[in-house]
């Protein structure tokens, strides 16, 4: 191989109409998981236009919907294992769902309410990170640790296309192939950086490729093909758990929505290659796959949808309903044990959150 | 007890926790065979092994952002950046993420770990080997920190950084790596983080300092005893959290406060203890408080380091000019 060359073929099982163009896995064999991957992206999907709407009336803080990236998120949490480790940017609301976190958590971490992150379920995955492209380092952290204990577990790392040209990106691949830690770093390339498009990131022809100068694997995947990412994914974790290493993986989707509820992308990207993306986006592929298969027809998707609708409006009852923390929590996470000079401060607070002068 | 240089301290601390806890493991450039640049983790290596003192790829900042990943699973590492002025590539990793997993986790994740780090200048080294950067980490919420002036401090004080369930940055004064000698009992016990040491007592002026400036303070405040000043010198040693009451208390007593630190005057840590005392206490100041301090210059290259650096003499001026007032 010459150096910086790769293979270029596309990891795919199904096609945009979900016509299967690859071999099936061993999972994708089952209709109750195919099912239940279904579920979960149409689960995403509905939270996501419910966040987007509670944004706009004023009840949601600024939020980035994951429109479109579904199955990205989707299928690698459902290549983990309930003991592997998440570390996810802050788009991922799919994978973090199929993990276990609640609605109701990821209404109050967008809400404004750091408890939505003290997840009851997943209680070792990190919480998002906001600065784009800073956490790969910790899953390499996280990953050592289980190396370190010889325990068969990895973790999961998911940034977007722009991360990758950051350092810290850069740093903990090429830390993580030296050290052939049990991780897998995930690249969600929806194509945009906010207003900065994929051609203006990097010449690199891939961004799997950047797996090349780490001395790991690096592979594409169609990212909107929820059977193929899993697939990958697993592929990916078999290598990791077995000591094999690390893998970066691309996967190729699209922003079919805007960089977050604050930006504007009619200022930086046409309509029309909006329009054009669609016809490709997961969920429809799945299900006709599922249709075509007979694991699908319309009531099981209107009752599914119902059922979807309803879990996502209990959890915004429950997200609504619960009121803020009191002031002093600001002050009762900051250390393990609280310092004298902060202590005064949570006085203050909590005496000017009474009224008091 | 033997007798120990700072940095030999620091060597025995890190043996004597790598000892108790399975879990402290020590991480960085040059840390493993060749014992770190300054042999603070001399010895270690060939001790507890490639998986508990971790050479690292040259990269400061994931040094830190591998640390939290290590920390947040319940390890508790050490991290070494070769010198300070290379610490300010992990300071996105330490604001951003290690200060704040408790906080935004609500208690969920924590990050116990320690970032080392040779810190200050007088050594005639290189640029960027010189800094005195303890504010700047001062000034981030969920961060312990920590600057010893003696080797049995650098010893108590660096146990209590290991042992400690939230980061702690630990700046070592360079200057007195193996120009401090003194007795160091490998007991394993630590010195407590958050409060201040009286190193000299006096009732006529008090000198705040930390890490090697400590040595000029001692200094100054032995020649003022032969001028029949009695000057109180504190050890701040933790810079963050601060033991307010300590200087309070001793300012209300000598009425006189004179600061001395490396680190550039504007928003150094002087200015930090000034506003407390001016806030708390200043009905017993009877003089103005006097910082003694570096410039609000880039640190000068060798050459000329010796006129930025604050020394005995300028400590003695600001002592002189706070008598003047009675």
């Amino acid at each position: 191989m010459t150096i910086g060359q790769r293979d270029n073929s596309m990891n795919c099982v199904l096609d945009t109409n979900g016509k299967l163009i690859g071999t099936l896995p061993e999972f994708a064999r089952d209709p109750a998981e195919l099912w239940k991957l279904y579920r979960t992206l149409v689960l995403t999907r509905t939270f996501d236009a419910k966040a987007v709407s509670l944004q706009r009336t004023g009840r949601l803080g600024t939020y980035a919907s994951s429109l479109g990236q579904e199955a990205v998120s989707v299928g690698a949490a459902s290549a983990m294992q309930p003991s592997d480790v998440f570390v996810p940017n802050f788009r991922e609301h799919g994978g973090q769902l199929w993990r276990g976190v609640t609605l109701k958590e990821l209404f109050l971490y967008w809400g404004g309410d750091e408890r939505g992150n003290d997840y009851a379920g997943p209680r070792e995955d990190f919480p998002n990170s906001v600065p784009v492209g800073s956490h790969p380092p910790h899953a390499v952290g996280v990953a050592l640790a289980f190396r370190l204990r010889g325990e068969k577990r990895a973790s999961v790392c998911v940034f977007g296309d722009g991360a990758t040209s950051k350092g810290d990106f850069a740093e903990a691949l090429n830390m993580a192939g030296v050290w052939k830690v049990p991780a897998v770093f995930l690249i969600n390339n929806n194509g945009w950086a906010i207003s900065v498009p994929r051609a203006k990131q990097s010449a690199a022809e891939t961004l799997a490729q950047k797996a090349v100068a780490a001395g790991i694997p690096g592979e594409q995947v169609d990212g909107n093909d929820v059977i193929a990412v899993r697939a990958v994914m697993e592929r990916a974790l078999a290598r990791a758990r077995q000591g094999d290493g690390p893998t970066l993986v691309e996967a190729l989707t699209y922003r079919l929505c805007d960089h977050t509820t604050s930006d504007d992308a009619s200022r930086y990207r046409d309509d029309a290659e909006v329009t054009r993306h669609w016809p490709a986006e997961p969920l429809v592929r799945l299900r006709n796959y599922l249709a075509a298969a007979e694991h699908w027809d319309k009531e099981q998707e209107e009752a599914l949808l119902r059922e979807c609708a309803s879990a996502v409006e209990q959890a915004v009852e429950a997200y609504l309903a619960t009121p803020p923390q009191a002031v002093s929590a600001n002050f009762d996470f900051v250390y393990a044990d609280l310092p004298a000079e902060l202590a005064e401060q949570r006085e203050t607070a909590i005496a000017r959150a009474r009224g008091a002068a | 007890m033997t007798e120990l240089n700072l940095v030999q301290a620091v060597n025995a601390a890190l043996k004597h926790a790598m000892s108790d806890d399975s879990n402290v493991l020590v991480l960085g450039e040059d840390v493993g065979i060749d014992g770190g640049v300054f042999r603070a983790t001399d010895g270690l290596f060939k001790l507890f092994g490639e998986q508990r003192v971790i050479d690292t790829p040259l990269a400061e900042a994931s040094i830190a952002g591998v640390s939290i990943g290590l920390a947040a699973q319940g390890f508790r590492p050490i991290a070494e950046i070769q010198f300070t002025g290379f610490a300010y590539a992990c300071i996105d990793q330490i604001v951003n993420h290690a200060s704040r997993l408790r906080s935004r986790t609500r208690g969920r994740l924590t990050c116990p770990m320690v970032l080392r780090s040779p810190a200050g200048g007088g050594i005639k080294a290189v640029e960027h080997h010189s800094e005195s950067p303890e504010a700047m980490f001062g000034h981030i919420p969920g961060v312990k920190v920590v600057m010893p002036s003696s080797p049995a401090r650098a010893y108590g004080l660096l146990l209590s950084a290991i042992r400690d369930p939230d980061p702690v940055i630990f700046l070592e004064p360079t200057r007195l790596y193996r120009a401090a000698r003194g007795e160091v009992s490998d007991d394993g016990k630590g010195l407590p983080l958050g409060q201040c040491i009286t190193l000299r007592s006096g009732c006529d002026a008090t000198i705040v300092s930390w890490g090697a400036m400590i040595k000029e303070a001692l200094e100054a405040a032995d020649q003022l005893a032969a001028e029949n000043i009695a000057a109180e010198v504190i050890d701040v040693a933790s810079l963050k959290p601060l033991d307010t009451a300590t200087i309070l208390d001793s300012v209300g007593r000598t009425g006189r406060l004179v600061i001395v630190h490396e680190a550039p005057m504007t928003c150094g840590y002087g200015a930090e203890i000034a506003a407390r005392v001016a806030g708390r206490a200043i009905t017993s100041l009877l003089a103005p408080v006097e910082r003694v301090t570096g410039y609000d210059t880039m640190m000068p290259y060798l050459r000329t380091e010796a006129h930025y650096m604050p020394t005995v003499g300028s400590i003695l001026g600001a002592v002189r000019r706070t008598m003047a007032y009675s």
